[in-house]
């Protein structure tokens, strides 16, 4: 099921001519550029409009006016929406370059299922109710169902399509016992039904200073792993001939993508799709070579997630659509294409 | 007239297309052999023949009918096709397999005859798998597999068997061993057969008749050895060579010409086969 | 290892059978209708086996009449045939996309009903019935889109399977939406009713689901020969006279009507589908769709999930969902493993 690259790409495996680098650049500092852009957006659109002018004060001059606190509300959801956004953009590069599957994602995978399941039992089972209680379920959840994955996929035969099936089966499975639960525990369906679509709007100070130490970690070893990563894309004897310690990269793989995974679902709650579409985008124009995809799905990802958020704070004013919902309604269709874009023999 | 033929076909998946204006007559009772470099479109008009593919333009005749416009079964009873990817489901065995070839004889009320019994017994002694009737096909080496497919199409006893590289992925013994068995059922029964190969050698030797296609149109057709030549191996494949004959059989064989480096007297050999 | 053997008639006609094929399907039956019996016997008003019979066959006291007839055995009936239509559903769609998982509680649809559903129970708040007729909308037309977005000269398997999964994930995402719009009255119901339930099920869902079953198996088991030779691939499958495409249609189109149909009288009884036809098929070891024993294999795990549940947790604690979602969960587990060491999927 290998998708045929399209001639700019196999170009582009080549050491790419100094104005190509150039422009990868240019195009790095543009998506930066925007980055802020839509980061100010998130600043500003909600419920009370603010100008440019009293976010450049609440940001930078604070004095405790009424937008000031807004932007100060608000700054906490941004830097949430920044930091998960590329947390699962750096995770879905890792595991689609991992499995040479272009349809990984920590969605598909099931890693997000098992944090919600893990969040559930902690929210039903022990009481907990505090972020910083959840990350460690969440982690746990993540982690398990990420090796379950793996073993249930092959491992080390792992085809797309098997690791893709045994993803969703267990997310099938995990669904089923959220529901059993939620029809048990009105209380956990109270805070469930709003967790479980995956939402920015619990971003509080304290709860990011708890998943900031994973998220950066994460990142770090994530773009770390871009080297060893390319030299597995050609093939696993390739790289073993080229001197790439296999088991260990797909293993730091894997810790990276849960690490990543974990935190940004116990912050935000399951969110899908972010992790497969930027990565497939990014790849359209940098080409496979995943010391650029890295950076680029690291800027471009929370690119997305925040301007979902802000579309879905826009679309049903005063009220709010999820960012998951947001991000699921637009990804799907981007899935979709996908699918139908690859030639039947090679799926 | 002959039984199957093609009439100025245009075929073409989604916008490319392949082969146009293409129009081939397969000899009745003949073993029909088509070759040409990959890419040439002869998997492509094997598709067309048996109605796999629709062509875009033109029409394929079977016994007198535009094929597309007969009814399924009726042609299924006709012309057989071995394809070259199938699927052998999880867990059958050989003679169940095998018996699956009987579906356009059969019906709701008509499931399994004595006729069908017999036939697939004869197919299976026919190509020599009658001792693995109960194995499981997934436990079969690549070889038997290939066998248990022809004697499926085999079951299917249609006058005109259509196979797609039959011999691809299978060693040197067993792809002699299929195209043997072809021959056999071409000479003792008088089926037509027609079969995509990619080994011009094997094509010269077994076939009776020979379809040479580049670019989607035929270069040549005839027997082996009214149209084998150094000229025409180069044109259709773009490949210098020697054609001498057979030692075996007398048909032509096709010798690639040699590194200049490594050729014995290059210069009056290779002016030789220029000249022929 | 032979277990076939074909029947003759001197008029030409002849039959095959498989005999360990046909003794499953028979034991089937016989578990389906036992538990059945011992159900409609379940309850706050508890009648034993023999009672329970001799008041189906008209023999009982009015109260006993009253219970069987009225109350117990039109829910049983759905659970029957929901079972039986959930896992012929299931058989269609795993053959046809030749995937074990491909399954409708994976392709989406289930999730299109639950969002037909939950439209009209959180927009309109709407009865019981309308309810059921969203769901079956809802399934239809996501059965429809899932078809329409798969084909690309010709619907493909895995294409099916993965373009089937990108729609589950933005109907869920509706879901998930419709969920968080709603009071906590109306979610504590959609909830309920997105996991599956028999409670309170009468005649009304009865007559639907049997009439649609009378017309659509005999209609699919008219195909079912054809479908074992799409497992061969559609090459083969067209060289021995199938109209490949035809054939799929008509089936794909059989499977959603069963399996929304079933999804609106009783909900989206979570893995039935999925497990039903995988269980019958390693019971009867026959390759092939095995629909007859898929059929009758969700009949029997429904209604005796049904029995587990109400034994387990007391009379409609828990929906029959739950612990279909629990058994088929671990079972799908252990699929997965075996699946693996056999070096399959």
């Amino acid at each position: 099921m290998l998708v045929e690259s399209p001639p700019e790409q196999r170009a582009a495996s080549a050491p790419a001519p100094p104005n190509r680098r150039a422009i990868r650049v240019l195009g790095l500092l543009v998506s930066v550029v925007v980055l802020v852009l839509v980061a100010l957006a998130s600043i500003a659109v909600g419920a009370k409009e603010l100008s440019l002018e009293q976010v450049w004060h609440g940001l930078f001059g604070a004095s405790g006016t009424y937008g000031d606190v807004v932007v100060a509300d608000r700054l906490s959801r941004t830097v949430l929406g920044l930091l998960a956004g590329a947390a699962l953009g750096l995770a879905g590069a890792v595991l689609q370059a991992l499995t040479r599957n272009p349809l990984a994602d920590p969605g598909l995978l099931g890693i997000n299922a098992g944090a919600s399941a893990a969040v559930v039992t902690a929210i039903t089972f022990f009481g907990v109710t505090s972020l910083s209680g959840y990350v460690w379920f969440a982690f746990l959840g993540a982690s398990a169902v990420g090796a379950l994955v793996w073993f249930l996929g092959g491992s080390r035969g792992a085809t797309p399509v098997r690791l893709v099936l045994a993803g969703t089966a267990i997310s099938a499975a995990l669904y089923g016992y959220l529901q059993a639960i939620m029809i048990l525990d009105d209380a956990a369906l109270g805070r469930m039904r709003f967790w479980t679509v995956g939402s920015l709007a619990s971003g509080s100070d304290e709860a990011i200073k708890q998943v900031v130490p994973f998220l950066l970690a994460g990142s770090l070893l994530a773009l770390a792993l871009a080297r060893p990563l390319n030299a597995m894309a050609m093939g696993d004897d390739t790289a073993k001939a080229l001197g790439a310690n296999l088991n260990r990269t797909r293993a730091l793989s894997m810790l990276a993508a849960t690490v990543l995974c974990g935190a940004a679902t116990a912050a935000c709650g399951p969110i899908m799709f972010v992790g497969l579409m930027v990565p497939h985008l990014v790849r359209s124009f940098t080409g496979p070579d995943l010391r650029w995809i890295l950076p680029y799905a690291a800027v471009l990802s929370p690119v997305l997630l925040l301007g979902a958020d802000v579309i879905g704070r826009i679309v049903a004013r005063p009220a709010e659509v999820q960012v998951g919902i947001v991000t699921a309604i637009l990804g799907g269709p981007v899935f979709i294409f996908l699918v139908r874009r690859r030639r039947t023999a090679q799926l | 007239m002959n039984r199957l033929s093609a009439e100025n076909v245009t075929l073409a998946y989604d916008q490319r297309v392949i082969a146009e204006q293409l129009s081939v007559e397969i000899p009745d009772n003949s073993f029909t052999v088509i070759v040409g470099p990959n890419a040439c479109g002869k998997s492509t008009l094997l598709r067309a023949l048996s109605r796999m593919l629709k062509p875009n333009e033109g029409r394929v005749l079977l016994d007198g009918q535009v094929i597309q416009s007969m009814p399924a079964k009726k042609v299924a009873r006709t012309l057989g096709l071995l394809p070259q990817s199938s699927i052998a489901p999880d867990g059958i065995t050989v003679g169940d397999l095998v018996g699956r070839g009987r579906y356009p004889h059969q019906g709701l009320l008509r499931q399994w005859s004595a006729e069908d019994e017999r036939v697939v017994q004869e197919s299976m002694a026919r190509t020599g798998v009658a001792e693995l009737a109960e194995r499981y096909v997934d436990e079969l080496s690549g070889g038997q597999r290939q066998r248990v497919w022809i004697a499926m199409a085999l079951a299917q006893q249609t006058p005109l068997l259509l196979l797609d590289e039959p011999t691809t992925y299978l060693d040197i013994q067993h792809q002699i061993d299929v195209l043997d068995l072809c021959a056999d059922l071409h000479e003792e029964h008088g089926r037509t057969l027609v079969a995509v190969l990619h080994d011009l050698n094997h094509a010269a030797r077994y076939a009776t008749h020979l379809i040479a296609l580049r670019g989607g149109s035929v270069i040549a057709q005839g027997a082996p050895k009214d149209i084998v030549t150094a000229g025409l191996v180069e044109e259709v494949f773009g490949l210098r060579c020697q054609v001498i004959d057979d030692p075996e059989t007398g048909t032509p064989l096709v010798v690639p010409a040699a590194r200049t480096a490594r050729a014995r007297g290059r210069a009056e050999k290779t002016g030789a086969a220029r000249a022929s | 290892m032979k277990t076939n053997r074909a029947v003759r008639t001197p008029g030409g006609l002849s039959f095959r059978l498989d005999v360990r094929a046909f003794t499953v399907v028979v034991l089937l039956l016989a578990v389906a209708l036992a538990a059945s019996v011992v159900l409609i016997g379940t309850g706050d008003f508890p009648m034993s086996a023999a009672d329970v019979l001799r008041t189906l066959v008209g023999e009982g006291d009015a109260g006993q009449e009253l219970i069987v007839n009225e109350l117990r055995l039109p829910r049983v009936l759905v659970g029957l045939l929901v079972g039986a239509s959930l896992g012929l559903g299931g058989a269609l769609f795993q053959s046809v996309s030749r995937n074990p998982l491909g399954s409708p509680d994976v392709l989406g649809l289930t999730q299109g009903a639950t969002a037909g559903a939950l439209t009209v129970i959180v927009l309109f708040s709407g009865t019981a019935n309308q309810v059921a007729l969203g769901a079956l909308v809802g399934g239809l037309v996501t059965g429809f889109a899932i078809y329409v977005l798969a084909w690309k000269r010709g619907v493909h398997g895995y294409r099916l399977v993965l373009v089937g999964i990108g729609v589950a994930a933005i109907v869920t995402a509706v879901n998930g939406y419709l969920l968080t719009k709603s009071d906590i009255v109306d979610a504590a119901r959609a909830v309920v009713w997105m996991t599956g339930s028999l409670s309170g099920r009468d005649w009304d869902q009865v007559w639907p689901l049997l009439a649609l079953c009378a017309v659509l198996v005999p209609l699919v088991l008219a195909h079912s020969g054809a479908l074992r030779m799409m497992e061969m691939g559609d090459d083969v499958s067209y060289a021995l006279g199938v109209r490949v495409e035809r054939v799929r249609l008509l089936l794909m189109l059989s499977a959603v009507l069963l399996t929304a149909s079933a999804t609106a009288a009783a909900g989206p009884v979570s893995f039935v589908a999925l497990t039903a036809p995988q269980l019958a098929r390693r019971l009867t070891r026959a390759p092939g769709p095995n629909l007859v024993a898929a059929m009758c294999m969700g009949a029997a795990l429904l209604v005796g999930a049904d029995w587990v549940s109400q034994r387990a947790f007391g009379a409609d604690q828990l929906p029959v969902g739950v612990v279909t979602g629990v058994l088929g969960g671990v079972y799908l587990l252990w699929l997965l493993v075996t699946e693996r060491r056999a070096g399959r999927i």
